[in-house]
């Protein structure tokens, strides 16, 4: 079976191209792209409308509540809201009740995942057993059972005997281990950044010193280690040099970011608003504008969602007792434009970033748009206004920062191996 | 006189007039509190609750006296022995007191923004009596009307804020206050005890207790935490007693005039020497507390005005 998607502007992450032209898709594979004019193949063809196609979103660090707090959020109604995101592909955070920490609760994450959710989902499993950083957990098996990563997630493994076991023996296996980089010493009962205006709200906060501190301890491990390691979050300028210099150095490092830190800062807490209380808690404007100026320049390789469903309750509380996190599937794609929209990231370069770099550190063939790839794409309109309704989202948690805030840039349609899984009414 | 505000959460969005509405307001009541018949009956009728996250005895007390003279129906409730013990949410405990038809709310919590949070779901007129280390206004303003009461005015005056500023309310709030209102505020105090960026806010920052007094109006002590003490912070008692507390010889460094204030309760001997505490030429420790609670009188009073002038359907 063949479609032809005419009349797109293609987004092109690997080339870092954005031109018109046609894609061919052929029995779920991408076949061709054709540049100048759109051939007549006498196929079925889409439509595109002069609007842009690119390779759907690869999302690490999705949290899905099951098994444990369905609730919140299911692999149903994730399943639903990365696919009107445009992200086609989720790479799950193992912090369930319980932790996804062994091949059991894996394949329970994966038939979960394959019944309910229309995109293609990949699990994440716990680093230490029950995230608690004391024992490794059984990384083969679980690399048997379909874990793409490693990660304890926020929980930082203070026992560096402990840690650097487990990356010697993920090593061994080729497992890719994905830290939080943060010194747990000084960020413990922070619910925001050191600085005037933490000290204006009289919060808790921790110097952004705490990320770097944690990153360079890391990177001493991956010295020592060798093993294949990405930084979750990657979010102060500070924490900027030690990760070039241990690229430079030629350590299998790679760095990602949140779209909230990418576009949100610590003065939009405002008055205690909840929503806005993310893990690390946001920064200041100079540190948003480094990050920014670090995934333009390919230092910080991917951006996620760092999608955290949190039910009412848990953020109806004064801003210290409020849960961290916010959902994010469904506003990564118009947030993330906004960096497009102010001049800041062109699209090509916001697709490696949140597309091709995802799926070539995972070593998947998806995230771009080349023959041979799997034709899961994303098609939008770049310039589409609207005000994100927060009850409007298909995560069963409501908690978005972007309640009520103006945004550009509406998904169409989302295809996953060739079929459209979202269409925009 | 005029007063902008439904609510008193803090100093932050207050302007000098609604200051100075506060505290005008308030000399009056210190006359009434002077007098033999202590009563007014400008709260007659209105229901105020005090609701304590945190242990209080002054603070407590000073409203619930001042709610008293003025003829309110006062309940106090200890709210850390009670219902939050329970599980219960900040936001079911404002649902339940809606229900209860308070039209004054005085709360003091722990953690800083709980009163913002409470007073946008209740709807009666909240004050704040200190959240977290956000702010504590009445504190602030009882300070000002001592100062004003006892140098004649409240602006252009030297004043030093000293001690524990990171983790006090009363310092966030008075030096926003003091700034509003156009004085010159130091902060002195050991560099791990105060809060990061601070001298942004238009202070002058000082490790040195002897320069930070030099020539200063007023000097504001703050108390020190006990479990502050133990090395986490510094080193010891003695040794902040020895750097930073109020002795003779550090006093001698400020004006010959200047007035020395404590929120208290006070650690004799950790924050300031005893004699000095006692001392009626030069500590207004005392005034501080009657101050307190005239203050209190005229913010519940100005909040009651404006409550009473809401349309009827917003009061049902």
């Amino acid at each position: 079976m063949k479609t032809l998607f005419t009349n797109a502007r293609l987004i092109d992450p690997e080339n870092g191209t954005d031109r018109p032209g046609a894609l061919l898709v052929e029995n779920g594979t991408i076949k061709e792209l054709v540049y100048g004019g759109n051939p007549d193949l006498g196929v079925a063809a889409v439509d595109c409308g002069g609007k842009c196609l690119a390779p759907g979103i690869v999302d690490i660090g999705v949290k899905v509540c099951e098994p444990g707090e369905r609730h919140k959020e299911s692999y149903k109604s994730a399943g639903m809201a990365a696919a009107a995101g445009g992200i086609t592909t989720m790479i799950t955070r193992p912090d369930t009740l319980p932790a996804t920490d062994s091949p059991e609760t894996l394949e329970f994450v994966a038939r979960r995942a394959n019944e309910a959710a229309p995109v293609n989902v990949l699990p994440m499993a716990a680093l230490t057993k029950g995230r608690a950083g004391r024992e490794m957990t059984e990384i083969g098996f679980l690399m048997d059972a379909g874990a793409v990563a490693f990660t304890d997630c926020d929980h930082v493994i203070t026992d560096t005997k402990v840690f650097s076991r487990a990356l010697t023996y993920a090593r061994s296996l080729g497992a890719l281990v994905i830290a939080h980089p943060q010194e747990p010493g000084l960020s413990a009962g922070a619910a925001a950044t050191s600085g005037k205006f933490a000290s204006l709200r009289g919060l808790p906060a921790v110097s952004p010193m705490a990320e770097r501190m944690g990153l360079d301890r890391d990177i001493a491990l991956l010295e020592m280690t060798g093993a294949r390691y990405h930084a979750d979050q990657i979010t102060t300028g500070r924490a900027l040099p030690a990760l070039e210099r241990a690229k430079r150095n030629g350590l299998d490092i790679t760095a990602g970011t949140s779209i909230h830190h990418l576009t949100l800062n610590e003065l939009d807490v405002a008055d205690y608003r909840t929503f806005f209380k993310v893990k690390p808690p946001l920064r200041s404007e100079d540190d948003r504008q480094a990050v920014i100026a670090a995934v333009r320049e390919g230092l910080i390789d991917t951006i996620s969602s760092m999608h955290t469903p949190q039910d009412e309750e848990s953020k109806r509380l004064p801003f210290e007792e409020a849960a961290s996190g916010a959902v994010a599937l469904e506003t990564l794609l118009p947030a993330a434009l906004r960096l497009y929209h102010s001049g800041d990231l062109d699209l090509p370069t916001l697709f490696r970033a949140m597309a091709l770099n995802p799926a070539k550190r995972l070593g998947l063939y998806s995230g771009r748009l080349a023959a041979g790839a799997p034709a899961d794409l994303v098609l939008f309109d770049a310039d589409a206004p609207f005000v994100l309704d927060r009850w409007k989202l298909n995560s069963k948690s409501k908690n978005t920062p972007f309640d009520g805030a103006r945004l550009q840039g509406k998904v169409r349609a989302t295809y996953v191996a060739g079929t459209c899984v979202f269409e925009a009414p | 006189m005029s007063f902008s505000q439904s609510h008193l959460l803090g100093i932050e969005p207050l302007s000098p007039s609604d200051i100075t509405a506060i505290l005008d307001l308030a000399d009056q009541y210190v006359d009434l509190n002077r007098r033999e018949v202590k009563h007014s009956d400008a709260l007659a009728g209105l229901t105020q609750i005090n609701m304590f996250f945190e242990n209080s005895t002054r603070t407590q007390a000073s409203f619930e006296l001042a709610g008293k003279r003025l003829g309110a129906d006062v309940m106090s409730m200890a709210m850390q022995a009670s219902s939050i013990k329970k599980g219960e949410t900040l936001i079911d405990t404002a649902l339940t007191l809606n229900a209860m038809h308070p039209d004054l709310l005085v709360v003091r919590h722990p953690h800083s923004g709980a009163v913002d949070l409470l007073a946008q779901k209740v709807k009666c007129a909240v004050l704040n009596a200190g959240d977290g280390r956000h702010e504590h206004p009445t504190q602030a303003l009882l300070d000002a009307l001592t100062i004003r009461r006892a140098k004649g005015r409240l602006h252009r005056l030297s004043i030093a804020i000293c001690g524990d500023i990171a983790h006090s309310r009363v310092a966030r709030s008075n030096i926003l206050l003091l700034g509003k209102m156009e004085n010159r505020v130091r902060l002195v105090g050991p560099p791990t005890l105060m809060p990061s960026q601070i001298s942004e806010f238009g202070v002058e920052v000082f490790e040195d207790m002897r320069e930070g007094l030099r020539d200063v109006d007023v000097v504001m002590m703050l108390r020190l935490q006990r479990e502050r003490m133990d090395g986490g912070f510094i080193p010891s008692e003695r040794e902040y007693y020895h750097r930073y507390g109020l002795d003779a010889d550090k006093l001698s460094h400020a004006k010959p005039d200047a007035i020395v204030m404590h929120p208290g309760p006070m650690n004799r001997g950790v924050e300031i020497d005893g004699e000095i505490a006692d001392d009626i030429n030069r500590s207004v420790i005392q005034e501080q507390v009657e101050m307190g609670v005239a203050v209190r009188m005229a913010a519940m009073d100005l909040l009651a005005r404006n409550l009473r002038a809401r349309p009827k359907e917003v009061l049902a």
